[in-house]
């Protein structure tokens, strides 16, 4: 029997695959086509204090091996997600869940989180200082270090969950904002979110995404995403989630090997609906192949 | 027992309607499909998101599409022959209710919004109404489909925008010259196709929209618009929306 547990800040999770916010929503579309318990846990839709509609359509462009969304954090906003989202879940899903939060300023990242830190339902605060779809949001946050830690301080002044904060890779030098989210607290890093690109519609002449730019994802970044857990992973002693292309079990270990203690699954997870689920039943095989007992074992070994 | 949504089906037939349009016809578990106006979800090798295309017709174990090559996804598909195998998701979205339908009743298609119409008039014949359809096209060359809702029975008026078939006009030209007198009406087409029935009919309606899709299942938000009754996914609570709740 092969031991597929890891352990994010006391939280032991029955493996380390744990679809990425913003495509799982809160589980309630993939129930119908999987047991998800089986999953270590899931990220639920980014968060904000007020409802949003997000950016207008077409908000999504198809990629060699990936797309682009710009979605824009639509969300039924923090009251609506804590009085029907978290009670809906509890009747089809076992475990803790991931709190993906994002916000507009300070101010709301710190309600939001200190809101969310009183569900029991939820097992870690996922903070989004990256998502570059909205043009006022996370971005500014999570491209300068100052401004990461100043997330990182206010969130974890009024939390008493772990607070990961979930990188932009779209920065000069990942490793300096990882750093000052550890040196102002943060309990761990996830990362990475999705890479700003664009496509242009060739008969149209025009962008394809409405909004011109948006969030990047899918198999095609997993090599840069990799190489980011690997530095991040490198220099800073907190717990990585590495996130960013993983569509194989071949790719959990990869992460894991390079330093990330657990995985996120993005992209995957829209053009099949049992990517997770096949990655998770797929991982014994793979470790089998490898000679790995314990995956826990393997984690950052390639350092 | 094939997973929930989910099935590889076999190509039966793979052939052209006209230039552009081909239907694609395959066998495989059609349980998830319940009513007309829902779509499936093609995986293709060597594309990252699936292709949603709309049912044209099902039965217990076939299913026709039709479908339009527009890019290199479609044109990849019309490559594909007979005994070859497609990934599927099926039976998404919430379709067309044909239960609102009126004694006499109106179909209105534009281009490839036409296919979704043709379960939805077998069934509403087979419920005894009296089933118009009005279908639109750029020219004559362009027509697919016209004899076979007249096969099955309906009163079928064909519009093209340069009259080399049919009214010569658009559909709504069509329906104030020779069918008015329709108490409900179905619609799937373009965009300014939808608006145009609906600002020049007083009747109500059901329309199909189309919208660039992630996932196809609700999960990505990717295809979300806004009505009188709050945010809708078109993948999901759509493709389908009442004439009343929609905000233009």
């Amino acid at each position: 029997m092969k031991d597929t547990s890891v352990v994010l800040s006391g939280w032991r999770l029955d493996n380390p695959v744990i679809p990425a916010s913003g495509t799982f929503g809160f589980g309630n579309e993939f129930k119908d086509f999987y047991d998800i318990n089986i999953l270590g846990t899931f990220s639920f839709k980014g968060t904000t204090r007020e409802a949003r509609f997000g950016n207008p359509t077409p908000r999504i462009a198809e990629c060699t091996a990936g797309m682009i969304n710009a979605v824009g954090l639509q969300n039924p906003g923090i009251d609506r997600v804590i009085a029907e989202e978290l009670p809906r879940l509890k009747r089809y899903f076992r475990k803790p869940v991931i709190a993906n939060i994002s916000g507009f300023s300070i101010e709301e990242y710190a309600y939001c989180c200190e809101r969310i830190d009183r569900e029991e339902q939820v097992g870690l605060i996922e903070v989004n200082v990256s998502c570059p779809n909205v043009r006022h949001g996370g971005m500014s946050f999570g491209t300068s270090p100052e401004a990461a830690a100043e997330v990182t301080r206010a969130v974890k002044a009024v939390t008493t969950k772990p607070v990961y904060i979930k990188l932009s890779p779209n920065v000069t030098d990942i490793v300096a904002i990882a750093r000052a989210c550890e040196e102002a607290g943060a309990d761990g890093l996830c990362l990475i979110n999705t890479m700003l690109g664009m496509r242009i519609d060739t008969m149209r002449r025009r962008p394809v995404i409405a909004n011109t730019m948006g969030g990047f994802s899918g198999a095609a970044i997993f090599p840069v995403a990799l190489r980011m857990v690997f530095q991040v992973a490198a220099a800073c002693r907190i717990p990585v989630i590495g996130c960013g292309g993983v569509e194989t079990p071949r790719d959990v270990i990869e992460m894991m090997m390079a330093g990330a203690t657990a995985v996120e699954v993005g992209a995957a997870n829209l053009r099949d609906p049992y990517a997770s689920k096949k990655i998770v039943e797929g991982l014994p095989a793979e470790m089998e192949r490898l000679g790995i007992e314990r995956l826990a074992d393997i984690i950052g070994c390639a350092q | 027992m094939t997973d929930y949504k989910h099935s590889v089906y076999t190509i039966l037939r793979n052939e052209p309607l006209t230039d552009a349009v081909w239907r694609l016809v395959l066998e495989g578990d059609t349980q998830w499909i319940t009513r007309p106006g829902q779509f499936v979800n093609i995986a293709l090798e060597g594309h990252y998101l699936r292709r949603p295309i709309s049912v044209c017709d099902a039965d217990a174990t076939t299913l026709t599409l039709i479908y339009k090559v527009v890019g290199e996804g479609t044109r990849r598909m019309s490559a594909m022959r007979a005994g070859e195998r497609l990934d599927l998701l099926t039976g998404l979205g919430n379709g067309f209710d044909p239960s609102k339908a009126a004694p006499h009743t109106l179909l209105v298609g534009g281009g490839v919004g036409v296919p979704p119409l043709y379960k939805l008039a077998k069934e509403l014949l087979a419920a005894g109404r009296r089933v118009t359809v009005v279908l639109g096209f750029n020219t004559a060359s362009e027509v697919f489909y016209a004899d076979e809702f007249e096969r099955l029975g309906c009163t079928t008026i064909v519009a093209t925008a340069d009259g080399t078939r049919g009214v010569k006009g658009f559909v709504t030209t069509a329906i104030a010259e020779r069918a008015a007198d329709f108490g409900y009406f179905y619609a799937c087409g373009p965009l300014p196709m939808l608006r145009a029935l609906c600002d020049g009919v007083r009747q109500d309606g059901q329309l199909s929209f189309e919208e660039r899709m992630g996932c196809g299942f609700g999960a990505c938000m990717g295809c979300s618009c806004r009505t009188k009754y709050g945010n809708k996914r078109i993948c999901k609570e759509g493709p389908v929306l009442e004439k009343e709740e929609i905000i233009w």
